[in-house]
């Protein structure tokens, strides 16, 4: 990989580089068949090129954690956002004028002292890609989504999450097109952080509801 | 359907395997090219919503499903929904990858069908959020049991969720129904709720301590009949 911006998805608000993957040409059957149907569709006018950088670029660049995270800070540093917020996601996120789709609806869950919430898509891969962007290659997986509604407790602990006893796992199988992300509980110690400064706190895997800050 | 799409709770798949967190949203070029081709769809009418897409890719092939990865899956269903609708054939595109370094031993997981005829119609409106004349049968707090079917259609009540007894926690309005949707039957639009499970409820070693939800549309539910 060459690319030399020091983003770190653990930390999605440095996310904000320029696009310089490199996006590697591989030879997979899957791979030459998208590039066989890529062609044909350009020949019929029905596709360009230039669609696929778009893509590209609105999704490296513009929509991913960093938007989910500005969210979760504002309701950390603000409690009526914050009530406003749980009562109805979608309103509350109106003020950031997101983009990216995939959030008709967003139900936004908080986790406590006895309770953690972890969401899913078993059935696709539904995501809140307005404020997480695309999902992880893991959440898209079938070892995730068979799992995660099964024995949650036992797959967050092998994820590195080994939550005591005592806390409640609700699980939230994204089944319609209602999109799912989690507040998670601010850290010890960063009360006296700047919303920007909190932003940087937040992790996408947070959000999803697999790790803790 | 009960097709390899519906993974919920199916055993086997091993640790989940976090990879590179660090990687890009799409690490080869084909990936974007598949996201990309999946805005064709209305602009040649082959689909016009989601819920035919999302039926596209569950009928592709198991195996492909299982070992091409997610946009493979796409491109799985990209393929069998423009082949269905005409927009290309097949032949077409196994020439092509031949001259781009394929192969005739290539697993194709497209899987087109020719006798579902899906009549395409448009979206009524913007989204999928629909007004609703009927009222909601269920309150929040109902008890409520899901059905217990196995259709070959589109649906979004997961197998691990039918016939299981559950409680209605939220209610979100209507909502454009799936069921007839994907297959151009109309937006027939349903009430939606969350509906929350024990997880004993819905397994036999379910863990202590957990719940599951899922938004379920008013035809997947029954009220609960204590007998």
């Amino acid at each position: 990989m060459t690319d030399n911006s020091d983003h770190d998805h653990g930390h999605p608000n440095t996310h904000q580089h320029t696009h310089e993957h490199p996006h590697t040409h591989e030879s997979s059957p899957q791979a030459i068949r998208a590039e066989a149907l890529e062609s044909l569709l350009i020949e019929k006018g029905l596709l360009k090129a230039s669609d696929v950088d778009d893509v590209i670029v609105q999704y490296e660049e513009r929509v991913g954690p960093m938007n989910g995270a500005r969210v979760v800070a504002r309701a950390w540093k603000d409690p009526s956002f914050k009530q406003r917020l749980l009562a109805d996601g979608t309103s509350a996120i109106e003020d950031f004028a997101f983009e990216g789709g995939q959030t008709e609806k967003l139900v936004v869950v908080a986790n406590g002292k006895d309770i953690h919430n972890v969401v899913v898509c078993t059935l696709c891969s539904c995501y809140p890609w307005a404020v997480l962007g695309l999902p992880p290659k893991w959440y898209k997986d079938p070892a995730y989504r068979s799992r995660i509604v099964r024995e949650p407790r036992k797959v967050l602990t092998e994820m590195g999450l080994a939550l005591p006893t005592s806390t409640n796992i609700n699980v939230w199988d994204s089944s319609a097109e209602v999109r799912y992300m989690v507040l998670p509980e601010q850290p010890d110690g960063t009360e006296d952080l700047s919303e920007e400064e909190l932003a940087h706190k937040v992790s996408r895997d947070a959000m999803i509801g697999v790790a803790h800050l | 359907m009960d097709s390899i799409h519906d993974l919920g709770g199916k055993q086997g798949h091993g640790e989940v395997d976090k990879g590179d967190q660090d990687a890009p949203n799409f690490p080869q070029r084909w990936q974007a090219a598949t996201f990309a081709m999946s805005n064709v769809g209305p602009k040649c009418g082959a689909w016009t919503n989601t819920d035919t897409f999302r039926h596209g890719v569950e009928r592709i092939s198991p195996a492909a499903y299982l070992t091409h990865g997610y946009y493979g899956r796409w491109l799985g269903g990209i393929e069998t929904l423009l082949v269905e609708a005409g927009v290309v054939s097949q032949t077409e595109i196994s020439a092509r990858a031949l001259t781009l370094g394929g192969s005739l031993d290539d697993l194709v997981a497209a899987q087109p069908n020719f006798n579902l005829g899906t009549p395409i119609e448009k979206p009524s409106a913007k989204g999928t959020q629909r007004q609703i004349e009927s009222r909601p049968k269920f309150l929040v707090s109902s008890r409520v049991t899901t059905q217990n079917n196995s259709l070959s259609g589109h649906t979004r009540l997961p197998a691990y969720a039918r016939g299981k007894t559950g409680t209605v926690i939220k209610y979100h309005g209507g909502w454009v129904f799936p069921d007839t949707n994907a297959h151009g039957k109309g937006e027939q639009p349903q009430h939606l709720y969350t509906v929350a499970f024990r997880a004993c409820d819905l397994w036999d070693e379910g863990e202590d301590g957990v719940q599951v939800s899922l938004d379920l549309f008013e035809p997947y539910l029954l009220p609960y009949e204590t007998s």
